[in-house]
């Protein structure tokens, strides 16, 4: 057995193995349900009717999917770059913690969004940027630093939330107080569940989409990512691009960690993400890394985790098998990103 | 010898091999014989199906239609280690040596037990096929040290050991000086005086006049000609190789200009087993070729790198104009009227997935084709186009990935990037390597139009014939020094051939 190079995949090939990856996957979660004793297909339909099956059901799963396509684009932004972000979880509560500091009474209305929007970007960017420059000055592995800088600044957090940032009203919980009316995101629809932290989000992604391919660094970006040493001879400051880049996408995950605080939870405590940050590469790369394919692949993955929330309940099957689903499905999308450019050829 | 190759068994038969790739034959009922004994040269431009049909002999690729005996015996398709067993031995272009490990080491490597390491039967079987074939490299040798020449010689011992009895040789003589070239030719005689049979695949006519005893001609994956070698020319191969004739472009010459570019004592480092430069001294002018002949890894890529703004010297000065620049780049070579086009166009001169329009821009995408922040890619679409009109880039459009190009055609567009902004200076890098014929008749003809446009033309070329054809003045460099510049029709290959070996530099050294 050999693989074959495919110079030119047909279009048939480039969008019908990434589908076929879909179906393998929903296979494989039948089959772990039948390993779990219950019905394959109820709890197929019990995982979409969890996540799509209601009004109340659609708005949990869009909210979920809100930090998601933050840090789903963090990561598209940087892997286009060949920028190895693992960090989008840190960067993800530099945001957050930004959203606490300005948000409890530092600023008032009307500056006080905008401003700690922006402030938030910063810190998050900020956060990347020391890995990159350790990359483009020394060599140093970008995955390794970024990746460990998650586990610093969660330990960070846990000290803000027992020292400096602790709630005193929080009767002893880690917590920190709670942001400031003015601070707060508005709901997009008063009564609806869902706050402008998805507006955002999808605005966002528009405007990543057309740096990528309406503007110079966009250009830059994607000839930095795909083929350095060309990059390089062709006169582009490749090293300037790569820091440029990292500022992006630090500066996105942590608008997932401030809309986060200041959208949905209104505080800040050590358990503001479950893993936002690495499900964004699995979002990232189910899109292809494309900024609008996050969109859908963010609700995608956030429906899986919601509706397995009210299937567990339903059907008895653990929530984990919502992890399974996304690995399954990561593993698949990569083996069908590689058949795509390669065939399987025997001899 | 009882018997001439000419009645002599057979010992491997191609019969009517076909292979598609898709719309593309690139092998179309091509049939081969070759007997105990004896060279064939296997002749053809690039693309004609040389290497696809030595891929299907290797069983790197299953034949769709043919098949392919050794010895009377049949091969099985696309099983690689049946032609080795049966006694075919491979020597690449690209070696396929472990720099780290001795000669003896990696000649033996895959062929030894997994348990023993003992040397010595291995160590008098590689003595005595370098004795015998006239392979001179010591055994104990670390091949990272070797020249190319030796490092040549191993791989041809390394199939000499595993008992080949064909040898087949893909373009051996494109690394070589003419010395090296010649040497191996001896080596190749002594073999076929030995029983064995050589398949020689080149491009170089001179060199299949020499060597072959019979010549089999491909072009477009047919076979168009078998000829005795004693019994044609050159003129007449050539004719075959092209379907016509084809007359390569011949610089005149004419009076220089003021210079452009100068390197005074220019060094830089060693970059492990490629030298830097060694204080060289050299001058660009207008209106002038310079020719830079060399074995490849001589030091022409640390030249180069200098020259397009890739390195700074570590030591000794670059002027443009007679003024030294501040900094150093690639964006500032092309501010500053500098076109590379760069010895590798896959990794350096372009990027597989981009677009044709995407890759034509790479250059001047700031100052050309954006405003502000803003890509202007109608612009942009529109240079594409003007470069595939202007320099005959065939292809479906500017919207194709540049990937799915010929090389000549790849070539042509970075050479339409490159002469767009009307450069004085000009650094072309093997410019015409793995390009066929016309292509090249083409890159050549444009490379002295700008020169004689009064641009300064630094042409560097492994390829002696070229760089003879092409330059008002030669330098040639070896070990990272560059020898003296030589006029138009001063010297010989031969002459060359020795300053490329490096034995003139102990002279000038002493004077």
């Amino acid at each position: 057995m050999r693989l074959e190079p495919i110079p030119n995949p047909s279009a048939a090939r480039r969008l019908g193995l990434p589908a076929l990856a879909l179906v393998a996957t929903l296979g494989v979660a039948m089959a772990l349900a039948l390993i779990a004793g219950a019905n394959p297909l109820a709890v197929l339909g019990q995982i979409a009717k969890g996540a799509l099956g209601s009004k109340l059901a659609i708005l949990e799963t869009l909210n979920r999917a809100t930090p998601l396509i933050f840090t789903g684009l963090a990561v598209a932004v940087a892997f286009r770059a060949k920028l190895w972000n693992i960090g989008a979880e840190a960067q993800l509560y530099a945001g957050a913690i930004v959203a606490v500091l300005l948000g409890t009474g530092a600023l008032g209305s009307p500056l006080v969004l905008p401003v700690s929007a922006l402030a938030a970007m910063l810190a998050g960017a900020a956060l990347l940027l020391g890995p990159v420059l350790l990359k483009t000055r020394l060599g140093v592995d970008e995955v390794v630093t970024t990746l460990l800088l998650n586990f610093i600044m969660l330990l960070f957090v846990s000290y803000l939330l027992e020292g400096p940032l602790k709630d005193p009203m929080g009767m002893g919980w880690p917590k920190s107080p709670a942001l400031i009316p003015e601070a707060r995101l508005p709901r997009i629809v008063d009564g609806l569940r869902l706050h402008w932290g998805f507006a955002l989000a999808i605005i966002a992604a528009v405007v990543v989409w057309v740096i990528q391919t309406r503007t110079t660094l966009g250009f830059e970006i994607r000839a930095v990512g795909q083929n350095p040493e060309a990059a390089r001879f062709a006169g582009m400051p490749v090293n300037t691009v790569l820091v440029k880049t990292a500022l992006l996408s630090g500066g996105l995950a942590a608008l997932a960690g401030w809309s986060e605080v200041a959208g949905l939870k209104g505080h800040l405590s050590s358990d503001l993400s479950p893993g936002f940050g690495y499900t964004g590469i699995i979002v990232a790369m189910l899109a292809l890394l494309h900024p609008l394919g996050v969109i859908l692949t963010a609700i995608f993955v956030a429906g899986i985790f919601v509706g397995s929330d009210a299937m567990s309940r339903a059907a008895g099957v653990p929530t984990y098998i919502a992890d399974m689903l996304l690995a399954t499905a990561l593993l698949f999308m990569v083996l069908a990103i590689l058949l795509t450019r390669v065939r399987v050829v025997r001899g | 010898m009882t018997t001439g190759p000419a009645e002599a068994e057979v010992v491997l038969r191609l019969d009517r091999i076909t292979k598609r790739f898709g719309a593309l034959t690139a092998n179309d009922a091509v049939s081969l014989t070759l007997r105990r004994g004896e060279v064939v040269a296997l002749l053809g431009e690039n693309g004609a199906g040389k290497t696809t049909l030595m891929n299907i002999l290797f069983g790197h690729y299953v034949a769709d239609e043919g098949t392919v005996e050794v010895f009377g015996q049949p091969l099985p398709p696309g099983t690689p280690r049946a032609a080795l067993a049966a006694g075919v031995g491979m020597v690449h272009q690209h070696f396929t040596l472990a720099g780290n490990l001795t000669v003896l080491e990696n000649i033996t490597l895959g062929t030894e037990s997994l348990w023993s390491r003992s040397h010595g039967g291995a160590r008098a079987k590689v003595e005595r096929l370098s004795r015998d074939f006239g392979l001179a490299v010591h055994p104990d040798a670390k091949v990272g040290r070797l020249s190319v020449g030796e490092r040549q010689r191993v791989e041809i011992l390394k199939a000499l050991y595993r008992d080949a009895r064909i040898l087949i040789l893909d373009e051996p003589t494109a690394v070589l000086t003419p010395q090296e070239s010649d040497a191996l030719f001896a080596t190749l005689r002594k073999a076929t005086a030995l029983g064995l049979s050589v398949i020689f695949i080149s491009h170089k006519l001179h060199e299949v006049m020499a060597i072959a005893d019979r010549c089999v001609v491909l072009r477009h994956g047919r076979v168009v000609g078998e000829v005795d070698t004693h019994a044609t020319d050159k003129a007449a191969l050539a004719a075959l190789m092209v379907g016509g004739e084809l007359s390569l472009p011949r610089a005149e010459a004419r009076a220089p200009g003021p210079v452009l570019m100068r390197l005074e004592g220019v060094s830089t480092p060693d970059r492990g087993a490629a030298p830097g430069l060694k204080a060289v001294t050299l001058e660009l002018r207008a209106g002038q070729i310079t020719g830079l002949a060399g074995v490849s890894g001589n030091g022409q890529a640390a030249l180069a790198e200098i020259v397009g703004g890739l390195a700074v010297p570590a030591a000794g000065q670059l002027s443009l104009h007679g003024q030294e620049p501040k900094v150093w780049s690639p964006g500032e070579a092309l501010a500053r009227g500098v076109a590379r086009i760069p010895e590798d166009r896959h990794h350096q001169g372009s990027i597989a997935d981009f677009d044709l329009t995407e890759n034509a821009v790479l250059e001047a995408y700031r100052s050309r084709f954006s405003r502000r922040a803003w890509m202007d890619w109608r612009a942009a679409r529109a240079f594409a186009e003007g470069i595939i009109k202007d320099y005959d880039v065939r292809c479906p459009g500017p919207s194709t990935r540049i990937r799915l190009l010929s090389g000549g055609n790849m070539q042509k567009l970075i050479l339409g990037r490159a002469m767009a902004p009307g450069p004085d200076i000009i650094l072309a890098n093997q410019p015409v390597r793995g390009l066929d014929v016309g292509a090249i008749a083409y890159v050549q003809g444009q490379l002295i139009a700008a020169r004689d446009r009064g641009a300064a033309v630094l042409l560097i070329s492994e390829d002696l014939d070229e760089i003879m054809a092409l330059s008002d003045v030669i330098h040639v460099m070896s070990q990272g020094r560059l020898s003296p510049g030589f006029a138009r029709g001063t010297m010989t290959a031969a002459d060359l051939g020795l300053w490329m070996a490096g034995q003139k530099f102990g002279d000038t050294d002493a004077a």
